[in-house]
């Protein structure tokens, strides 16, 4: 059985394994860090979040600064779809978010079944509209 | 000698008993109780409701009294909003609830500020210690207790609660409370919540629970008092009034159904109506996937200068027990005004639950008592009696947003839900306080009720909604702020504009926040303040791929009256922030920008102050955002169409706005492709990323990757063991300014022969 536990993420009960749900990747053991199977990259927050206001002439403009908070982007190495985002303080290590108890999760869905999964699942391009 | 010391080391229980009379007999204050202030789950069930119960269980019946009950708090809630005078209350920040006789909540309005009904049971459970038998003071028929202090419970003294015990028959059966956010307290400055406070004596009135009502009526000598204590005599004495009579008309509605069902049946029903739901909570808990989830927001400023100050956040669920462990997070400071109690954190923490993950639950105390809260003594999120607490609304709010971006992780993979997955909704108050003498003469000092319209988070499903609520009243109003300019000297000259490009991108975004421009227009001596973090790092995470607010600051016009500009050239007027700082449309005039912690400042006729209200944080991956939610982005206002395009990668046509989806799809493919490339495997990154110690160049307040025990005390050499309390002082931003000049000009030779 496989536990979806993030839009982008599931568990695979059998193999132990965090892995993407967007393309199959097997990213890493389910006990540890995800993160660990993903890559990172290190984005000045203010392509996400651009100045309203003219950084030249002013000191705070709308956009985060990039000296005091940086956005760590984490993609899956093999569909490139971002994962998670961490806003963090330069050079903190990023959070172990989620560590699971993998026996306990094991159990608990052992005992529910399959018919109670969640049936949210990612949809990577949507369905194009019509239009005149 | 040694069976001496021996015999007076142990005193016999007689002696004991003399000792405990001797201390109760010369206690010389009654200072906060960390008995009561450190326990918010439910009170022991007494004899008397279990014999209630065993007389009166059946479901039927419980749910009968438990609605009428409602409706009665309800019906209080209402006289309060369409009576009370604070702005507060016209908003609906407020709350009405019946309380058991021991003090716990167990039925609230279902409308208005749900923080309250985790925090009023404390100043009861006070007046139940110490008043009660207290041959001075006592508690009968007919008394009322006023009540301010949140050392003493709640969250900051700008909310005034009203209780009343409830008798039949000569027994104490229950408590009504009503609690309003009145503003003026007669604080260093107006409005109720000063961030210019260095300790709490600067906060103004600081009410520990006491009698102010005997028979039904308002003590005129003491309410003489607290009128002379504050800026607002008359909205002072007319709350008091409002929150007694909505106490008395729930006191009416528990009365029909003490004459119509009895002591036991209302007694059983409030017992009953928290035991179950203390209960359900432990189920729906227990449906969770047991894991440690770790989260962390930045506050980036005191409101008195711009530093960082962590709220670390591990939330760990095993079987039915859910722990929030916030150890970690920044000390308290000895002299800034953002520490909150811990009992206002937990009071937060339970607005997750009651408005965000468990709406459906009757609301009371119980709901969050099952859940437990572990703290560092003396940490800006469990301050001590002596460190300020006024802007406790900061800490308050991050530490909800760090258990809001952890509740979610649990969330995803839970069969049952009861709301929506959900990321974290704006959670700073960017509104105008304000204060002065208005055109009438009256001497004023409260705030726009803006704070109410935070831009909520994007769900699993949706995109967030636009300035929706406060995170602590899903159920509030933003009110009407033309007739708030009926009774103040300014006008707010652009009001509900969205900001544009104030975004929080994702699959869904977040919802957007809007601007407010105040200029002051008929008085001398009026100012505005404002209290927000969040104008250099975003107080947000994102969620799941998605990303967080960006940041929001104060920009100001001066030496401007632009009264004169819209009567004399109104063409020159400018309808947004980002045109009115970029284009400068107003000659000579001195245009600026700051973070958001302005202290009360005085403003001239016409000046214009200008801030937006944020938005709450996006979901999922941004390349998933459907093409046509882009464009009716752009078309409603809320993203430029080089933003858009340059973030989400869709591709339009820039005159007609026609999505050439094929062009889209492959821009997006790239996109994926590219962030691979750009990309580093964790391994690598964290190799040149991670770092020992916080970095120099920031004051830095809290602990540092997984050391916990270790706090940073603003510099990468000064630190505090996290059970270890030190006291924080920070300079004066003023002497910090001096300071950095005198060494500029000391550098420069021009200090000339000064002596030191």
């Amino acid at each position: 059985m496989k536990i979806p536990m993030t839009e982008y993420l599931r568990i695979d009960l059998e193999t132990e394994k965090w892995e993407c749900r967007v393309c199959d990747h097997v990213i890493a053991p389910a006990g540890g860090n995800y993160k660990e199977g993903l890559l990172v990259h290190n984005r000045d927050p203010r392509e996400i979040h651009p100045p309203i206001i003219d950084p030249d002439k002013y000191r705070f403009t709308f956009s985060p600064d990039p000296e005091w908070v940086r956005i760590l982007e984490f993609c899956c190495p093999s569909c490139g779809t971002q994962v998670e985002t961490e806003y963090a303080i330069p050079g903190h290590p990023p959070l172990w978010d989620m560590q699971v108890d993998v026996a306990a999760l094991k159990a608990q869905w052992a005992a529910r079944g399959p018919a109670a999964l969640p049936d949210a699942g990612p949809v990577v391009m949507p369905e194009r509209g019509h239009s005149h | 000698m040694n069976e001496m010391s021996t015999r007076a080391k142990t005193p016999t229980l007689e002696e004991m008993n003399l000792i405990k009379k001797f201390l109760d007999d010369t206690t010389l204050f009654l200072g906060p109780d960390p008995e009561i202030m450190q326990n918010h789950d439910l009170m022991p069930r007494t004899e008397i409701e279990d014999a209630a119960i065993g007389k009166v269980s059946d479901a039927h019946t419980v749910a009968k009294i438990r609605d009428r009950i409602q409706s009665g708090c309800d019906e209080g809630y209402e006289m309060v909003e369409q009576m009370g005078a604070a702005p507060g209350a016209k908003w609906g920040d407020v709350i009405t609830g019946v309380y058991s006789a021991s003090g716990d909540l167990a039925i609230a309005s279902a409308g208005g500020v749900l923080i309250f009904s985790a925090l009023v049971h404390h100043p009861i459970k006070f007046i139940i210690k110490n008043w009660m038998d207290d041959p001075t003071v006592g508690v009968k028929d007919g008394d009322g207790f006023i009540h301010n202090d949140s050392r003493y419970g709640n969250v900051h003294n700008t909310d005034q609660s009203m209780i009343i015990p409830i008798f039949h028959k000569g027994k104490l059966v229950c408590w009504v409370a009503s609690t309003v956010h009145e503003g003026e307290n007669g604080a260093i400055e107006p409005g109720g919540m000063p961030s210019m406070a260095e300790s709490p004596s600067d906060e103004g009135l600081k009410m520990s629970p006491f009698k102010v009502v005997e028979n039904y009526q308002i003590k005129r000598d003491i309410l003489t008092f607290l009128q002379n204590s504050v800026r607002e005599p008359k909205l002072q004495y007319e709350d008091m009034k409002v929150k007694l009579f909505a106490c008395l008309r729930i006191k009416q509605r528990i009365e029909e159904t003490l004459n119509s069902d009895g002591p036991e049946a209302l007694m059983a029903t409030l017992r009953l109506t928290m035991e179950q739901v203390r209960a359900e909570v432990k189920r729906r808990i227990s449906e969770w996937p047991d894991m440690t989830v770790r989260s962390y927001i930045i506050q980036d400023s005191t409101l008195r200068e711009n530093c960082v100050v962590k709220i670390n956040c591990k939330l760990t669920k095993t079987g039915d027990r859910l722990i929030f462990d916030f150890r970690g997070s920044s000390p308290e400071f000895t002299n800034r005004a953002t520490n909150t109690i811990v009992a206002g954190l937990k009071g937060m923490l339970a607005q997750v639950f009651l408005c965000y993950v468990w709406p459906d639950l009757p609301r009371g105390q119980a709901a969050f008592a099952p859940i437990e809260v572990i703290t560092d003594p003396h940490s800006i999120v469990n301050c001590s009696y002596d460190a300020p607490n006024s802007q406790s609304l900061m800490s308050i709010f991050t530490g909800f947003t760090a258990g809001q971006h952890a509740v979610a992780k649990f969330l995803y993979s839970c069969p049952e839900k009861f709301t929506r997955v959900h990321a974290p909704t704006f959670n700073m108050i960017n509104t105008f306080i304000w204060g002065g003498v208005s055109q009438h003469g009256e001497t004023l000092g409260n705030l726009c009720a803006d704070l109410n319209g935070m831009g909520a988070g994007a769900t699993a499903s949706r995109d967030g909604e636009h300035a929706l609520a406060p995170i602590f009243a899903t159920m509030a109003d933003i009110g009407e702020q033309e007739l708030n300019e009926e009774e103040v000297p300014f006008l707010q000259l652009v009001s509900k504009k969205m900001t544009r490009d104030a975004i929080a991108p994702g699959k869904y975004r977040g919802g957007q926040g809007y601007t407010m421009m105040v200029a002051t227009k008929d008085s001398e001596q009026w100012g505005f303040m404002t209290t927000a973090q969040g104008a250099k790092i975003p107080p947000l995470q994102g969620l799941f791929g998605g990303y967080a607010c960006g940041t929001y600051p104060l920009s100001k016009v001066k030496d401007v009256d632009v009264y004169d500009v819209l009567m004399n050239e109104p063409e020159r007027f400018r309808h947004s922030i980002e045109e009115i700082m970029n284009e400068q449309p107003f000659e000579d005039a001195d245009y600026s920008t700051h973070h958001m912690g302005m202290g009360f400042e005085i403003s001239k006729r016409g000046e214009l102050f200008m801030i937006s209200q944020g938005a709450g944080a996006g979901y999922g991956d941004l390349l998933e955002r459907d093409p046509e939610n882009i464009i009716k982005d752009i078309e409603e206002g809320l993203i430029s169409p080089e933003v858009a395009a340059r973030l989400y990668k869709v591709v339009f046509d820039a005159a007609t706005l026609a999505i050439d989806f094929d062009a889209s799809e492959a821009a997006r493919a790239e996109e994926r492709q590219a962030r691979i490339k750009r990309s580093v495997p964790y391994a690598e990154f964290v190799k040149g990323w991670n770092k020992p110690k916080p970095p120099a160049h920031l004051q830095y307040f809290g602990c540092w990757g997984d050391d916990v025990g270790t706090l940073y005390m603003g510099a990468p050499d000064i630190t505090r063991r996290g059970d270890q309390p030190r006291p924080n002082y920070m300079m004066h931003p003023k002497d910090v300014r001096i300071a950095e000049l005198e060494a500029r000009l000391e550098a420069a030779g021009a200090m000339g022969d000064e002596k030191k």
